[in-house]
């Protein structure tokens, strides 16, 4: 591990913003603190800078411990969630601003930023202010100005929360090929779940200030261990119990269940290729369709519960009231702070036939 | 089709402009056309003799020392207590914001008088003037002395610069100070580089009042000060020679405060200057 926390707790009075927070991010990875505001992401990530003091706990970069180095000395840069860009220096002045304070020669100076503004592609606006740039432009300065010293961990609170949902996508992917050509090991922080699917190694779910489980993107979107997981990764809809579903007769009555849309097939009859979904499926009927872009959301009733799946654009229409086979391939049963999968038991029969 | 109206003016309107140029003008322009006017009634010969009085010429020089010396210790003050109220979050910390308020609030008149108490001869901190003077050598007197004067003063004006500081060192918040220390800033380069280009103006502008206030105190000097020619300040000189009740003392008089209204223009105009700059640079 390059990044290590060890048992970190901060209290602010009354409130307990880390709980025991133990974690580590492996060299070159980039790893992300996923959870709502208020699960204490971005104080965790202001310990490891050394902006904020763990009351308890460790730290080690690169197993040396940082608990009593003073952050402009860990060796980290950080980008934060407004840039903090200085307002009064240009944009050259603002990248420099590192190398400056490491009293680095003037042709050395010169050498790296001008390298870095044609990495972040904003040759030519050298001498613009922070006022006079677009928020995309602002988030490139403060990715140069914080690798300019040549930082060996890279902290990003919040990268995207302040660009408008065009740019955020674009600068995402931009922000990510940055991250791989630089080889900087790296943490951010976000509350946005499809941001850290698409971007992190690793991702750690964070709380009310504790970890609830981590792992890499497809671990945590496929076996969420707990119910809050379960519900944060991914867009689900909890119901009690699957009365007259065929198929999990053996779930408890009452059972608290998750269901994911990408795990409900909805299809016509006369569908070839889910013939043999179709004498095991269920008769539900369309309540609703909403528009989502790239697929269509439908809500479909069911032996009185309401599931969503996703339907692509190119497939048959469909109308509201229209009857359809829905097929269920697998829930999540919540049990206390566990989740379990448990697949459809016809599903064994679909593969021996 | 475009109508274009003309702005007419009702009539409380106008009533409620005529209250407020009356009221300007009897308030503030009209006392200072009558000192102008009062000093140079006996004459340019007699208004030159009173301005460049021996006296005069003392109590100016006690003025701008006792307002040049409060200014820095004031302004070093409210930078070190302005960087403390607004980048640190620490206990007590309303009741620090309220106590260095607290020269507002207080009669100058009484923190003069205790001063006076304080440091003499039966003051409680007389031992340790006496101590100071005792082991370095020295002669500091801080009662009825140019040092009392200087004390009154920075006591009177001690808020103003700060006041200023607070709202601008708020707006800023502490993000860019944070950027620069995990760039491997050290403090004082965090406060040039990053702190003061935000401030600047404001800080100006803080200076100016605080000069300004200065110049003018009257109280708490007047506690302090009982030298004519040695330690009295342009408003206690303006006060002898008033109180002295002959008519010549009395011209002379309004002479010596037209200095005192000279220098508020000047600090007007730089508070001005300061104030139009502190809106152009947000």
């Amino acid at each position: 591990m390059f990044i290590e926390t060890r048992q970190l707790c901060k209290r602010f009075d009354d409130y307990e913003a880390a709980k025991d927070i133990t974690f580590g991010v492996e060299q070159g990875k980039m790893a992300a603190l996923l959870g709502p505001s208020g699960s204490g992401k971005t104080t965790i990530l202001r310990m490891i800078a050394g902006l904020e003091q763990q009351d308890s706990g460790d730290i080690l970069i690169n197993g040396k411990n940082v608990n009593d180095v003073p952050a402009g000395e860990r060796g980290i840069g950080f980008v934060f969630q407004n840039y903090a860009l200085f307002r009064y220096m240009n944009v050259y002045d603002n990248i420099a601003f590192g190398l400056k304070v490491q009293k680095k020669s003037k042709a050395e100076i010169r050498a790296r930023v001008t390298e870095l503004i044609q990495l972040i592609g904003l040759v030519g606006l050298e001498k613009r202010y922070p006022n006079q740039l677009s928020g995309g432009q602002r988030q490139r300065v403060a990715f140069a100005r914080a690798i300019a010293p040549g930082p060996s961990l890279l902290l990003l609170d919040e990268p995207f929360a302040a660009i408008d949902a065009k740019v955020r996508k674009e600068l995402r992917v931009w922000l990510r090929d940055m991250i791989v050509q630089v080889g900087i090991t790296s943490i951010f922080v976000t509350h946005d779940q499809e941001e850290a699917l698409e971007v992190a190694d690793d991702i750690i779910i964070l709380n009310e200030g504790h970890i609830e489980q981590m792992g890499t993107p497809t671990e945590i979107y496929l076996h969420p261990q707990t119910p809050f997981v379960a519900q944060f990764a991914g867009n689900s809809s909890v119901v009690e119990g699957l009365p007259g579903f065929r198929g999990f007769e053996k779930l408890p009555k009452g059972q608290k269940i998750l269901i994911r849309p990408e795990f409900v097939d909805a299809f016509k009859t006369d569908n070839l290729q889910m013939q043999p979904y179709a004498d095991r499926a269920e008769d539900g009927v369309v309540t609703g369709i909403s528009f989502r872009g790239s697929s269509l959301e439908v809500r479909l009733k069911v032996h009185g519960i309401t599931l969503l799946t996703n339907r692509s654009l190119e497939r048959r229409e469909i109308r509201l009231g229209e009857h359809m086979n829905v097929f269920l391939h697998r829930v999540y049963c919540i049990e206390g702070e566990r989740t379990q999968v448990v697949e459809n038991e016809l599903l064994k029969d679909i593969s021996m036939e | 089709m475009k109508q274009t109206k003309k702005a007419r003016l009702s009539a409380g309107q106008i009533a409620l402009i005529v209250i407020g140029v009356l009221f300007f003008a009897v308030m503030l322009v009209w006392p200072l056309v009558e000192v102008l006017y009062r000093a140079l009634k006996g004459g340019w010969a007699l208004y030159w003799s009173a301005v460049t009085a021996k006296t005069t010429l003392s109590a100016l020089r006690v003025t701008l020392l006792a307002a040049v010396i409060a200014l820095l210790v004031d302004t070093f003050f409210a930078l070190a207590a302005s960087w403390l109220l607004t980048k640190f979050e620490f206990r007590g910390k309303s009741v620090l914001t309220t106590l260095i308020d607290i020269p507002f609030s207080i009669s100058p008149v009484i923190a003069g008088l205790a001063f006076i108490m304080m440091f003499g001869r039966s003051g409680l901190a007389t031992p340790v003037v006496n101590w100071f003077n005792d082991t370095f050598g020295t002669d500091i007197a801080l009662v009825f002395s140019i040092p009392g004067v200087v004390l009154a003063t920075i006591f009177v004006t001690f808020p103003y610069v700060l006041r200023e500081l607070l709202p601008a060192m708020n707006l800023q918040g502490c993000a860019e100070e944070e950027a620069a220390a995990l760039l491997g800033a050290g403090g004082f380069t965090i406060f040039r580089r990053v702190t003061l280009p935000h401030i600047k103006w404001p800080l100006i502008y803080g200076m100016v009042l605080c000069a300004a206030r200065a110049f003018g105190e009257f109280g708490a000097v007047y506690a302090v000060s009982k030298a004519r020619g040695e330690t009295f300040t342009l408003p206690l000189e303006v006060d002898a020679l008033y109180m002295s009740g002959g008519a010549e003392a009395i011209t002379q008089a309004f002479a010596v405060s037209s200095l005192l209204v000279l220098l508020a223009l000047v600090m007007l105009i730089l508070k001005n200057i300061a104030e139009w700059r502190a809106k152009k640079s947000y």
